[in-house]
């Protein structure tokens, strides 16, 4: 390094080390630290770091580990209910669900890996965020997923669905954790990025959460799980930059997965977690032991001596640098009680995992690695974590788009829907779904293809509804309305099953930051996000930020992935999308505008993606959505499902579909009425005897209603259009993933 | 009637059907650890669903030779109750409990449905409480389900009644003769494919999964 000398002057006293290359301006570069961070590490050292010092500040200052880009926005979102246990911060959100029991949750990033090696790198996802909600002490109930892939016409789409899709059924159905429900959409923009973003959410006992902070000066610091081995060095340098020609060569960047040691790590830890054994625990994620580590000392204000001899390793003859940087999955670190170790090593043994005694907490506020006897890193840990940079990127407001104007419809509104239907867009997921296990656990209520997947509550009567959404070309059109759309959406779907909504996890995806157009985006969408999680009272509690999804300047759609869970009082009653009697009267909760502006309808149909996101409306949101869960929860209305892509038709037809009833349906014949996509809306079969009160309700709340439709026969009708059966429809829904993927 | 469920490193459906189980019997079902060599006096054994071993070298293979895998041979052989789920299946062939063996499915891919599955043989301790031919709803959720034994395994098994249950049109894994489950020749040992415990109460949709639990109680207790 040329310019910065001040570090030189003690270089000296340190040992050196066999085959480690001087620290060149070219190395610093390589690991991704500006210049000026390369300035702060010396002020922070006094004197020039070695290669696993750097690499250890090169990790820690990654735009993944340290948030550097969007801290300062971070900040910003709403993060407080009586019902948060735990904000940000850990390594998962923590929220109090009552009679004792706290839901664990948190969604995260494996999207640059998932590009490089789809099957590991979405596996290794779903083991990630595993390990943070077990390492809380919560058993894994549910798994979700967000996939968003690029066009299906890209040679590239066919390889990566087939291959994330076996990823994370691989993992999840070994752990035998239920994959309960999910996204998949294809964009052009997501061709060189796909996203591959995965929720896992546990229960836990309020009084049994576990958290990170070291503590007790002295205690022992234990390794447990799988061996170092040379996989994943500097996965999240990797992913913290953009992909280019040399992208395929950062496959051994990628790591690999082993679910059936993680099944035994979440058996042992639950195990070892009931004894109080345990002062702290982590597990070891992106950035490896260094990361734990660090993390571990920083929040319990103590310092951390690590003895690298004594770590379990996979391979002979790795370096202090590549056990630091090692990104090998299934491992956690903990602190133990002093004298506890003989009952963890116990657990640890029966489930025949490695437990290793690899240091001690310490009094001196420093990070330090000792190796056949020597001082290999010494780094003074507040700094370390402290002095990590925090950028207030510039931003530019995305410009407003013009409003849509008029549309004429390309053809008749049943013949779009079958179009619609049959198209990558709003088609079912089955072949999805159909590789994850979704009903081990045998807490399943409901299944995949609904609005909010359900799960019991072990051994209650009580459910817990959990559902993903984000609508990326939204964001694009207008953040802040985007934001807002994504968080009031997953509000809405969890509204639309009868559960009230509690909390969300927000999995933020986005190019580069260093970009004022795109930090413009992630600034809008956090605008928006914030307004809707303080207007509905859905605080965040936890999340994760990808940043760097381009491909030769080419960013993907803004995708702030939203998670949320909420709670069902009673499984006795709750709502679901399917049609259940013949007779309902069909009414529209919400009001029509008839919007099109970013509209499937006009994507699909007409080939254009202008126009402006619809509007929502956050206290129309509200009042609609409390009057449609109090309707569930009181038991007048069974059968519900919230309107958004491809509007009313659409989901009137998915109604059809999920009850293998028909449909008479009338109304305008107007494409922006049955296909526009206003916000805040619902469809509800209401059973003829509860009719007066549904309607005098509304009418009280000030919710708009109309009726648009009866369910009975075999088909669906608009209007005085042909019928389509049923059987037709389904057809139409089922065939284009599987014909699509049959393809290959 | 005493119930024991067997945990092998990996098990993923243990306590579901060890929850399902005890409502049926209305008492307590113990879990037993595959390490253990003995196991207490039981009228019904049940090696459960799951990735035991990660179902690596093949599924069932390990576990087929886990230290409590004598003692519930020589169970077998006297005349006790065995029931293996899905992995459960997997581990008694692999152990020659039951003849023919599990292979990948004939799609390559996972598959989680609810399958048709038809009662073959009504009258046996597991399947009493069903009429013969009566058809039921039942997840699946495998990898490894394809069942196959030698053509002449098969007409044995034919002629013995040992089939179980078929897939009634409906056939998730291109099983020979569409097969979904099957008993040794004396009738006390069954391995399925289905998932019966996913398939024991209202909230899942649905309960014909129970009979067969049901079965075992009015047989054993």
């Amino acid at each position: 390094m040329a310019a910065p000398t001040a570090g030189a002057c003690c270089k000296a006293w340190w040992p050196l080390l066999r085959n480690e290359p001087d620290i060149t301006a070219a190395v610093v570069a390589e690991h991704g630290l500006s210049e000026d961070e390369y300035r702060t590490i010396l002020n922070v050292l006094g004197r020039e770091p070695n290669l696993t010092e750097l690499g250890i500040f090169s990790v820690m200052w990654s735009e993944h580990c340290s948030y550097k880009s969007s801290k300062v926005w971070l900040k910003t979102l709403p993060t407080e209910a009586p019902w948060v246990i735990c904000g940000p911060g850990e390594n998962a959100g923590v929220v109090d669900i009552g009679e004792g029991k706290a839901v664990i949750f948190k969604m995260e990033s494996h999207n640059h890996p998932s590009f490089i090696e789809p099957y590991q790198g979405a596996a290794t996802g779903v083991g990630g965020i595993l390990r943070d909600v077990f390492t809380m002490g919560a058993r894994p109930i549910a798994n979700m997923n967000a996939l968003r892939f690029g066009a299906p016409e890209d040679p590239k789409t066919r390889h990566l669905v087939a291959g994330v899709v076996a990823g994370v059924g691989g993992y999840g159905n070994c752990v035998g954790v239920p994959t309960v429900g999910g996204e998949v959409n294809f964009d052009p923009a997501y061709n060189g990025n796909i996203l591959v973003n995965a929720m896992t959410v546990g229960l836990a006992d309020v009084d049994k959460i576990f958290y990170s902070a070291a503590a007790g000066i002295g205690n022992p610091v234990v390794y447990v799980g799988s061996k170092t081995g040379r996989d994943g060095i500097h996965g999240a340098t990797m992913a913290s930059a953009e992909f280019d020609d040399a992208t395929e060569e950062k496959r051994p960047t990628v790591q690999v997965g082993d679910p059936f040691t993680e099944k035994l790590l979440i058996e042992a830890c639950l195990e070892l977690m009931a004894t109080d054994a345990i002062v702290a625990i982590q597990d070891m994620g992106a950035a490896g032991l260094t990361c734990s580590s660090v993390e571990m000392a920083d929040k319990g204000g103590v310092g951390l001596d690590l003895d690298i001899d004594q770590v379990p390793q996979r391979e002979t003859g790795m370096s202090t640098y590549e056990v630091m940087l090692s990104e090998s999955q299934e491992r956690m670190l903990m602190v133990l009680r002093p004298g506890a170790e003989d009952i963890a090593r116990k657990i640890f043994e029966k489930w025949q995992l490695d437990f290793a005694v690899v240091g001690k907490v310490s009094n001196t506020g420093r990070f330090i690695g000792r190796a056949g006897g020597e001082v290999v890193f010494d780094i003074p840990v507040r700094p370390l974590v402290d002095e990590s940079p925090e950028y207030e990127r510039p931003w530019v407001k995305t410009e407003a788009p013009a409003p849509l104007g008029k549309i004429a419809a390309p053809m008749d509104h049943m013949e779009a829907l079958q179009t619609l239907l049959a198209g990558p867009d709003l088609s079912s997921r089955r072949w999805v779904w159909e590789q994850y296990d979704h009903t081990v656990m045998a807490d399943t209520v409901r299944k995949p293809g609904g609005d909010a997947a359900i799960v019991r509550i072990h051994g209650s009567n009580r459910g817990l509804a959990v559902a993903t959404d984000c609508t990326p070309r939204y964001c694009r059109a207008e953040p802040e309305a985007g934001g807002a759309q994504a968080v009031a959406e997953v509000w809405r779907n969890l509204t639309a099953v009868g559960a009230r909504p509690l909390a969300i996890t927000d999995c933020l995806n986005f190019g580069n930051p260093e970009r004022p157009e795109i930090m413009g985006q992630f600034v809008g969408c956090i605008q928006g996000m914030t307004a809707a999680c303080r207007a509905l009272d859905f605080p965040v509690v936890s999340g994760n930020v990808s940043l760097y999804n381009e491909t030769h300047g080419q960013a993907i759609l803004p995708t702030p992935a939203i998670g949320g869970i909420g709670v069902l009082d009673d499984l006795g009653r709750f709502a679901d999308l399917a049609l259940r009697r013949e007779k309902d009267i069909m009414l529209l909760v919400g009001h029509t505008k008839g919007h099109l502006g970013q509209s499937i309808y006009l994507r699909q149909l007409l080939n254009r993606d202008d126009g402006q996101a619809p509007a929502v409306d956050l206290s129309a949101e509200r009042r609609n959505g409390d009057f449609i869960r109090n309707l569930i929860v009181e038991g007048w209305v069974d059968s519900c499902h919230d309107l958004s892509d491809g509007g009313l038709l659409v989901a009137a037809a998915e109604m059809a579909l999920a009850g293998g009833i028909g449909l008479a349906l009338s109304g305008p014949n107007d494409a922006g009425f049955w296909f526009g996509e206003d916000q805040g809306r619902y469809l509800i079969a209401v059973p003829e005897t509860a009719l007066g009160l549904v309607l005098q309700r509304a009418e009280e709340r000030e919710v708009a209603v109309q009726t648009i439709g009866i369910t009975g026969g075999e088909a669906l009708t608009l209007n005085a259009s042909t019928p389509i059966s049923i059987a037709e429809l389904r057809r139409c829904h089922e065939s284009w993933l599987p014909g699509y993927m049959a393809n290959a | 009637m005493k119930a024991c469920v067997v945990v092998f490193p990996g098990s993923n459906c243990d306590r579901d059907v060890q929850v399902a189980l005890s409502n049926v019997i209305g008492g307590p079902v113990e879990m037993v650890w595959h390490g253990d060599s003995e196991m207490a006096a039981t009228d019904l054994i049940v090696l459960p669903g799951g990735f035991s071993y990660g179902d690596y070298l093949r599924s069932g293979a390990m576990s087929a030779r886990s230290p409590v895998m004598r003692e519930i041979i020589a169970r077998a052989e006297r005349g006790v109750a065995v029931l293996g789920i899905c992995n459960g299946f997997q581990v008694l062939t692999e152990a020659g409990l039951l003849p023919g063996a599990l292979l990948p499915n004939a799609g390559l891919k996972f598959v989680c449905r609810d399958v048709r599955v038809r009662v073959e043989n009504s009258q046996t301790p597991f399947t009493n409480s069903y009429e013969q031919g009566q058809v039921l709803s039942i997840p699946v959720a495998h990898h490894d389900g394809q069942y196959f034994a030698e053509p002449h395994t098969l007409d044995a098994m034919r002629t013995g009644d040992q089939i179980a249950f078929r897939y009634d049109d409906d056939n998730p894994n291109g099983s020979l003769d569409d097969i979904a489950g099957i008993f040794n020749q004396r009738k006390t040992v069954l391995g399925l494919m289905p998932h019966p415990e996913r398939a024991a109460d209202a909230l899942h949709g649905g309960t014909d999964g129970r009979g067969l639990l049901q079965s075992l109680v009015a047989a054993l207790a």
